[in-house]
């Protein structure tokens, strides 16, 4: 493998992201591969790292009380075209705390590589966790992303993650990511993804709204283009009384691609309630047509539509 | 010769015959109405001047500025010049109002696409970036699809019950455009059953089962509209002879 002697440099220039490096307000974490190559921590936010030839563990804590008001930036990339990122990540969000993560997923040359995540996350009583994953790959397609976390949501804590692949290719996107919700937490999760060519995109979100009051809500915007395939699998369970839970899929085909969306709803709970709403299929037809009024191809207007179903 | 033509359309949607030899002149610069009841072919009309699909198997021509329109879609219509606002326009989740203003205006600034959302009555910094989805009311939304027009600024615009939905006051901004339109040389034509935008009109053809049955001024269309169309019990059958004599 040939890679650039300034990684961190290389990395953040990708992902746009170079001023953070100097900012001494805003935390951030550089790995490449499987080596840390720039970290900036602020008060009560600990991050511990083990390096190793297969795969990198990353723990993260962030103190009890503690408000960081700025995102914190992560980015974890690879810039030669081939070879595998694993990391293992490990968060405690203490209570009463609250962090905003960017993770900038950086895979610009990407021809045979695999991107692989496995996180146990735990957000205690009252805290509030935000992921924000931005993928930034190539368009070659040969980045194989496979997200996995289970995430275990105390009484009154937030979740929020939101994932976002929208330029380059998404080669194979694999995201297997189930929520247990305890009393008055509220779990979010949106997957935001532009597929074509060959891109494969699976997704798959459990939400168990175990506790009182607890509401979760699941929502994916998926585009499919050319040959793209992608299965949609949204799973709540409402057992604890007054949980409220909602599954929502709008999903766009065009050429020969194919969607599969499943969404998966089960009460347990007589006090509880969940809705779900799916739209699969080609664009709109009255807002093709709105827009072609305004003088904008089908394809322009196409490319309109999908762009703000995907913002 | 009118900047367009309507020569002997007739079209037929699923064995039914919706329009009946329509023959009309629309002159530059200045606002006609199609009225008539409902079902009496107005909306079908439009839908076949814009070519809108599933209206453009018909009998008949159409011409725009001298050029025929019957091999043209929808959007190669649009770049001639013309445009059409829908009585309900679709919503958009996830576009911007900026966005989908700049993707048809002449000019993309900001500078430009604000003072659109002014001329309408719609705070840029409030609307700017709030998207065209449901969250807009519908008058909000009738707006922002004026704004558009104006961005786009073209030479004929089709509107589609513009009445449609929208309060008193929403209804007067509308005036307003109509009337910074005209003043730029836009011709306009309204398609309503409504006595308040027909006075909007210089010009007027009266329509019912698919014909037109009067063509006008839109001062002398009004009394007989008012008179004989808005009470009539049976809105799709009036005497023709009646309203022809």
């Amino acid at each position: 493998m040939s890679v650039p002697t300034d990684l961190t440099s290389e990395l953040t220039k990708t992902a746009k992201i170079e001023d953070i490096l100097t900012n001494p307000d805003v935390a951030h974490l550089i790995i490449h591969h499987h080596k840390v190559t720039s970290s900036h921590l602020l008060p009560g936010l600990e991050v511990q790292t083990k390096e190793a030839e297969d795969h990198i563990d990353i723990i993260v804590r962030l103190k009890e009380n503690t408000i960081l008001e700025k995102p914190v930036h992560m980015c974890f990339g690879m810039l030669p075209k081939d070879g595998v990122q694993k990391l293992n990540m490990d968060i405690v969000i203490g209570k009463n705390a609250s962090i905003d993560i960017l993770a900038h997923c950086t895979f610009p040359n990407g021809v045979s590589i695999d991107h692989i995540m496995d996180a146990k996350i735990v957000i205690e009583e009252g805290a509030k966790y935000s992921y924000f994953e931005r993928h930034i790959h190539g368009d070659l397609g040969g980045v194989n992303v496979y997200p996995t976390a289970h995430i275990d949501l105390k009484k009154k804590s937030h979740f929020y993650s939101e994932f976002e692949l929208l330029k380059g290719r998404a080669g194979l996107i694999d995201i297997n990511y189930s929520v247990d919700c305890d009393d008055d937490s509220i779990l979010e999760m949106l997957a935001r993804i532009n597929a074509k060519g060959d891109d494969v995109v699976k997704i798959n979100e459990i939400g168990n709204l175990n506790g009182e009051r607890s509401r979760g809500v699941l929502n994916s915007r998926v585009a499919c283009r050319d040959n793209a395939k992608a299965e949609v699998k949204s799973v709540i369970t409402a057992s604890g009384s007054y949980a409220r839970g909602h599954v929502d899929c709008t999903e766009i085909v065009q050429d020969n691609a194919s969607v599969n969306a499943v969404p998966i709803v089960t009460v347990n709970n007589p006090k509880a309630h969940i809705t779900h709403e799916a739209a699969l299929g080609s664009v709109d037809s009255k807002q093709l047509q709105t827009l072609m009024a305004h003088g904008l191809t089908e394809e322009e207007a196409t490319d309109l539509i999908i762009q703000g179903l995907l913002s | 010769m009118g900047i367009l033509n309507v020569d002997n359309v007739s079209l037929k949607l699923s064995g039914k015959q919706i329009l009946n030899n329509v023959s009309m002149d629309i002159w530059k610069g200045h606002v006609h109405a199609i009225v008539g009841p409902n079902g009496a072919g107005k909306s079908t009309l439009a839908s076949v001047i814009m070519g809108l699909p599933g209206y453009r198997n018909h009998e008949g021509k159409i011409t725009f500025e001298q050029k025929e329109l019957n091999s043209l879609s929808l959007d190669e219509r649009a770049r001639l010049g013309m445009t059409y606002g829908w009585q309900e326009p679709a919503r958009f989740e996830g576009l911007s109002i900026h966005d989908f203003i700049a993707a048809a205006a002449k000019d993309k600034s900001k500078q430009s696409i604000n003072a659109h959302l002014d001329q309408v009555g719609l705070d840029p910094e409030k609307y700017a970036m709030r998207a065209v989805d449901k969250t807009l009311s519908g008058g909000e939304r009738k707006k922002v699809e004026l704004a558009s027009i104006l961005a786009m600024d073209p030479d004929l615009i089709l509107l589609d019950e513009p009445d449609s939905g929208i309060d008193v006051a929403t209804l007067e901004k509308m005036f307003d455009v109509i009337k910074i339109l005209k003043e730029k040389g836009t011709t306009i034509i309204l398609i309503t059953h409504s006595l308040a935008v027909l006075k909007q009109a210089d010009h007027a053809f009266l329509m019912c089962h698919g014909q037109v049955i009067e063509k006008n001024t839109a001062d002398k269309i009004i009394p007989y509209f008012e008179n004989n169309c808005m009470p009539c019990p049976h809105k799709n059958m009036p005497d023709i002879e009646e309203a022809s004599s």
